[in-house]
């Protein structure tokens, strides 16, 4: 089974990484960005047949590891 | 004084870290490794040296935040025993959960090594008796994740119970502005944890403790967690 988890930043927490790139996207002369944040994402292959249970298991993994609750949030998805 | 200092894969302070121990207590150091589940008995103080801990993968401290040795830092600290983390260290302690926040990337994006002026918030903790309440300290910063960030209600709580350690000051004292140099949340430097006994902070007093390199502003801190030990 594959699995996607999106750790992303809480709305408010300054992002430095994405200002820079939104600075640099405008210098390319791409039109229209309103803003930028940057986030991760991971893909994961998991051993469990059992949608339910893999998901629970990557909402630990997330909460242990993956994401920083201070600033991040992140999403567990079953593809 | 029984020190530990704790050596993770990455790190590169620890050396500055036991030398300048042991100049303050006149003992040696045990280092210990991260796989470890257990302190030398009798520790009285953690040390969590500076560095890059798994090359700063994930976020800076986060794989090293939850070692083995963590949990029995964390049992150390419920005891009342002394940690200190000091640059990737600080970071560490504060995804071990030792501490509360986290390091965000420094607000210019850049590495920034160069020496900077502290102001130390308070000297009764353990980690500050050796100095005055107000002194103006110089000591050396080396940090691309620096920028402390907390919500607001624990940044409130933190300054109203005193738990602010140190701040970034120019020469004169004067906090905050062009004196801060990584926009960090109300200029901090360091923080103490609830009981005072867990100290993290981005600056780097292990490397002022000689006047040959530059300074000895870096030793206050050593000398007053040796007699903390001393007295206890």
């Amino acid at each position: 089974m594959k699995a996607r988890v999106t750790v992303t930043l809480k709305t408010g927490v300054l992002d430095p990484q994405g200002k820079a790139i939104e600075g640099a996207l405008r210098s390319l002369g791409v039109e229209g960005i309103a803003s930028v944040r940057q986030g991760k994402v991971f893909d994961i292959e998991i051993d469990a047949a059992d949608p339910a249970h893999a998901e629970a298991m990557l909402k630990a993994a997330s909460e242990k590891l993956l994401a920083n609750l201070v600033v991040e949030n992140y999403r567990v998805e079953i593809l | 004084m029984k020190a530990a200092v704790l050596l993770f894969p990455g790190l590169n302070r620890e050396g500055d870290a036991m030398r300048a121990l042991e100049q303050a207590s006149g003992h040696k150091p045990t280092l210990v490794w991260h796989a470890e589940h257990e302190l030398p008995a009798g520790t009285d103080l953690v040390l969590v040296p500076g560095g890059f801990s798994y090359g700063d993968y994930l976020r800076c401290g986060a794989i090293a935040g939850r070692a083995n040795i963590m949990d029995a830092v964390r049992a150390h600290a419920a005891r009342g025993g002394l940690v200190v983390g000091i640059c990737n260290g600080f970071q560490i302690l504060c995804e071990s959960g030792l501490l509360p926040g986290v390091l965000m990337r420094n607000r210019d994006l850049r590495f920034i090594c160069k020496m900077q002026h502290l102001k130390v918030e308070r000297a009764d903790t353990p980690f500050t008796t050796a100095y005055q309440k107000g002194q103006i300290i110089k000591v050396a910063i080396a940090h691309g994740e620096g920028n402390y960030e907390a919500d607001e209600e624990t940044i409130r709580r933190l300054e109203g119970d005193g738990r602010v350690a140190f701040r970034y000051c120019d020469a004169q004292g004067q906090v905050g502005g062009a004196a801060n140099p990584n926009g960090s949340t109300n200029d901090i430097a360091g923080i103490y944890s609830e009981n005072l006994n867990v100290l993290g902070l981005m600056p780097h007093p292990e490397n002022l403790i000689d006047p040959l390199v530059g300074g000895t502003d870096g030793r206050g801190l050593f000398d007053s967690v040796a007699r903390f030990s001393a007295a206890a």
